[in-house]
């Protein structure tokens, strides 16, 4: 039997710079494909290669057995492609757009009222078809978007990126879907950031720098793993210390923390031993664990970024004024009749790391933005390092550093520009702002970047901007609105490698996260649901408390889940306030 | 097979009406705007004379300087103040309190007899168009005067416009300006937003060929055009007294004509500048300014310099404007009309054809 897709040697330029170097492959039918990779490794380039969105420069592409340059119309009959924007009419509503797509397919009159119904219920969207799908939340307006392009019965389903953004609860449904209709005998590709996703599919195309890094199932690359993956448990209170100085050993290739513990790769025997070595002057024991595709990953890219950042030794220790450094009370928020956040209440202690955790709309960013003095609260309050943000903002916003999704950094000025304005616009003068840019150009290495614009950067680099140009006035809190939001694996450890450093200074930091695995650096976590805080504890903690005799040992995922869960069928269980 | 109005053009048509629909900037700019910019130009924009602040220095005190005077005083033209000497109205010429002034001299009758220059006219150079027909009205009122006084009288009589109003003149200038922008502005916009937006990516990897997404994007805005171009004729002439002596038909057909260069521009622009920024400045520049600057709505095309004519010939605007006026200040003059909507559909197929070069069914 053919295979959906052939890659026969694909070379994609875009004026001199490949993207794409000389791909070949196959995708089988009837089984889900992870395309993965770091970002710029060429997944989207050749998402739409094969949706025949693009020529390649050289090589070919057979889709379903038709070639993709001569025969691209037909091959626009048998595939469904969700670009990575959400490729939907906003301002049309789910039923219209179903429609839409039904008519853009051709796709015959009497058929129809059966395949949206398949569709809606597939989807779960039958509740919500009048809605507009701009007022969709992110994983729903992405059910929709799979639901469009599934109109055709496409024999070749192309993904690109659709978890992105997306909660745990959504990303699990969606999932759920596209592997229901891989076992249906569609050929599904789906592109993802995330390697616990990748693990599950059924084969992997490892791209990197435009190449293929590894082609098969995941067990294949995982099982190199074997006795190299460890957990380090029973630590005590300083493990980001512990990791830093374990990735600094030789033959650590990588570490993270997940909760209380650390998880550590290592190159080979000796690489373990030097753990050992290290473990035996402090706390900690060494227990082997089950290599999961992300170690593998990230050892097949040559490991993770090492253990120290250059920040720890520039930046100068917060003052330890006060205990506690961030403070709600209360905090209540409502845009008309809708309330975003309901009574709020957590404080966060000098030099930890708390997370904000919940899904898709349930009040974290409008939390956030109070915090941060962008939103007034409509009642309550919030202080930050002893200021509230009511009587005297600008105190408060001194104290604190912002780092927005998407990095906000203007293009049009050059790297140097970027980290002039920010640091004009935080009131540093003359000496003291000469100085900390210089600073800041030596700590994360931006030199040789100095004249170009950020949209130019590599992606760490421009994080590392970001960053750089949050902290220019030494701010003693840091708020990070989803930092790391489609962001690669390794540079979201480089990016943890300097929060770590940040926090060993005194530094408090507050983050809002999809990524479990990132929740699993905070200290503590507050899960919000419906503009309520649900539950707040470490991460272990959460974790703990949805433990059950079916799943003794659940991850930050199931917690999550869980959780918000628990709260929902407890509100559909109350009776109906009258 | 499918018919060449297929169901999925239907679709793209019916989505793109729900969006203009549902999308109060495109309505604003559909019906809201044509009510302020015709509003606009009947009322606040006015070419005409009238009620200027003028001195009138009468030095001499004969009969001829007395009625010359009077003349000045009676016109509609000028709100005239009186001196007997030259240095009082001077202050006020340089204060601008007055535009500038006549004088009468001492010898005014000696000079009439003599034939030679009997008055002197002074005006604010620093506004030069206000000093150009400030003097042309004092001369026109001083040989109106004249001729009085022979026994010859000139009764001058214009056509098409005989109250010489500036209104009249402009307000199918404006009509052009308004459709420019739906037809350039929108069109631009709305096409850019999809690239903006990803739609387009989701939209090309269907099977919908280039031909209907244009279609698609087209009709809609075409028909747009349309509807406002009866309710601008509908206020220009019910609410601000235009005439229309040419047919309702006529300027459909022209109006229609117009609407093809004019989306074609909007459509290139979007094909080569893929966001909505870049577009709305492309569409100002290239669209707006030229129909504003060019079309000779305001400034007369025969009086500007040649290589700047030149350029007015692909301003499509120029020739609806120059139907438009005639249309309803004069009436249909078929050989004009047709002479008008070929140089529009001309246009109209350069547009098409670079569009047709620019774009491809793909991304890269």
């Amino acid at each position: 039997m053919s295979a959906a897709v052939e890659l026969d040697g694909v070379v994609k330029r875009f004026d001199a710079v490949a993207a794409l170097s000389g791909i070949s492959g196959r995708i089988e039918s009837g089984r889900l494909t992870g395309l993965v990779g770091p970002d710029g490794a060429g997944k989207t380039t050749l998402m739409r290669l094969i949706a025949a969105l693009m020529i390649p420069t050289e090589g070919r592409i057979s889709v379903a057995g038709r070639d993709s340059v001569r025969e691209a119309p037909s091959i626009h009959r048998l595939i469904g492609y969700m670009p990575q924007s959400f490729g939907l009419y906003e301002d049309l509503s789910v039923m219209e757009n179903l429609r839409l797509y039904a008519d853009l397919r051709n796709l015959d009159p009497d058929a129809r009222a059966h395949t949206f119904e398949r569709l809606l219920h597939f989807t779960r969207l039958g509740a919500f078809t009048e809605r507009l799908a701009g007022r969709l939340s992110g994983g729903m307006k992405q059910k929709l978007g799979l639901a469009c392009a599934l109109m055709a019965e496409p024999e070749v389903l192309l993904l690109d990126e659709p978890s992105v953004g997306v909660d745990p609860i959504s990303r699990r449904e969606l999932w759920a879907m596209v592997q229901e209709l891989a076992g249906e005998g569609m050929a599904v590709v789906w592109s993802t950031a995330y390697l616990d996703e990748a693990e599950r599919c059924s084969d992997v195309l490892l791209l990197n720098e435009g190449r293929i890094a590894f082609a098969g199932p995941p067990a294949e690359l995982t099982a190199r793993l074997e006795d190299r993956s460890f957990r380090v448990t029973d630590i005590g209170s300083d493990r980001r210390g512990l990791l830093s100085t374990l990735l600094q050993l030789d033959g650590v290739r990588d570490g993270v923390i997940q909760g209380d513990a650390l998880r550590v790769v290592v190159a080979d025997t000796a690489g373990a031993d030097r753990v050992r070595t290290v473990l035996k002057t402090r706390t900690g024991t060494l227990r082997p664990a089950a290599p999961r595709f992300e170690d593998a990953f990230i050892d097949l890219l040559g490991g993770g970024p090492g253990g120290r950042s250059a920040l720890t030794e520039h930046m100068h220790d917060v003052p330890d004024q006060r205990p506690v450094m961030v403070e709600c009370n209360a905090l209540t928020k409502r845009f008309g009749d809708f309330t975003a956040t309901d009574a709020v209440d957590f404080s966060v202690q000098r030099g930890e790391v708390f997370g904000l955790l919940g899904p898709n709309g349930a009040g974290k960013s409008t939390t956030f933005r109070m915090l941060c003095g962008l939103l007034r609260p409509t009642s309550g309050s919030t202080e930050v390092a002893g200021y509230d943000l009511r009587d005297s903002p600008g105190d408060a916003k001194r104290q604190l550093g912002y780092m927005a999704q998407k990095f906000s950094l203007y293009d049009l000025l050059s790297v140097r520009q970027n980290l002039e304005f920010f640091s004009g616009a935080y009131g540093l003068r003359a000496n003291v702002r000469r100085q900390r840019i210089d600073e800041m150009i030596e700590v994360f290495d931006l030199a040789r970047y100095l004249n170009e614009a950020p949209v130019a950067l590599p992606l760490g680099f421009k994080q590392r901007l970001a960053l750089a140009c949050a902290l220019m006035h030494r701010p003693s809190v840091l708020f990070l609105d989803e930092p790391t939001s489609g962001v690669d694996p390794i540079t979201r450890r480089e990016f943890w490698l300097h929060i770590t450093g940040l926090v060993a200074r005194g530094v408090t930091v507050l983050v809002t996260t999809h990524f479990m695995d990132e929740a699993e650096y905070c200290d503590r976590v507050a899960l919000m649901s419906n503009a309520r805080v649900i539950a707040l504890g470490s991460p272990d903690q959460l974790k703990a408390s949805v433990a059950s005799d079916e799943r003794p040992d659940p991850t930050m995922e199931d917690a999550f889940i869980a959780l918000v869960q628990r709260v929902e069928d407890d509100a559909r269980a109350a009776p109906e306030a009258a | 097979m499918r018919s060449p109005i297929g169901r999925p053009l239907r679709a793209l048509v019916r989505k793109e009406a729900l969006q203009i629909l549902r999308d109060p900037s495109a309505l604003m700019i559909a019906f809201v705007l044509p009510v302020v910019l015709l509003f606009l130009f009947a009322f606040a924009v006015s070419l005409d004379v009238k009620g200027v602040r003028f001195g009138v220095v009468l030095e001499s005190q004969g009969l001829d300087a007395r009625a010359l005077a009077a003349a000045y005083e009676a016109t509609d033209y000028f709100d005239a103040r009186f001196f007997h000497d030259r240095r009082a109205a001077e202050p006020l010429l340089v204060a601008g309190t007055i535009k500038g002034f006549v004088v009468i001299p001492e010898d005014f009758a000696a000079r009439l007899a003599n034939g030679d220059a009997a008055i002197q006219i002074i005006t604010d150079g620093s506004q030069p168009n206000t000093a150009n027909f400030t003097a042309a009205y004092a001369r026109g009122v001083f040989q109106t005067w004249r001729n009085a006084s022979t026994t010859v009288a000139v009764e001058p009589r214009f056509w098409f416009n005989p109250e010489l109003s500036s209104r009249r003149v402009l307000l199918p200038g404006a009509i052009a300006i308004v459709m420019t922008i739906i037809g350039t502005m929108l069109t631009a916009l709305v096409v850019a937003r999809e690239w903006e937006r990803g739609t387009m990516e989701a939209l090309m990897s269907t099977p919908v060929t280039l031909l209907e997404m244009l279609g698609a994007k087209l009709l809609p805005y075409f028909l747009l055009g349309l509807g406002t171009m009866i309710i601008c004729t509908l206020m220009a002439v019910t609410a601000y007294g235009m005439p229309l002596r040419g047919s309702l038909v006529a300027l459909l057909v022209i109006s229609a004509c117009f609407l093809v260069p004019a989306l074609g521009q909007g459509m290139l622009i979007s094909a080569l500048a893929k966001n909505q920024f870049v577009a709305a400045q492309v569409a100002l520049l290239s669209g707006f300014l030229p129909a504003f600057l060019l079309s000779g709505f305001l400034f007369e095309i025969e009086s500007m310099p040649a290589w700047i004519r030149a350029i007015t010939h692909v301003v499509a605007a120029r020739y609806f404007v120059e139907a438009l006026q005639t249309i309803f200040l004069a009436g249909d003059i078929p050989a004009q009309i047709v002479r008008n909507s070929l140089s529009l559909l001309a246009l109209g197929a350069v547009f098409f054809t670079a569009i047709a070069l620019a774009t491809h069914r793909r991304l890269d």
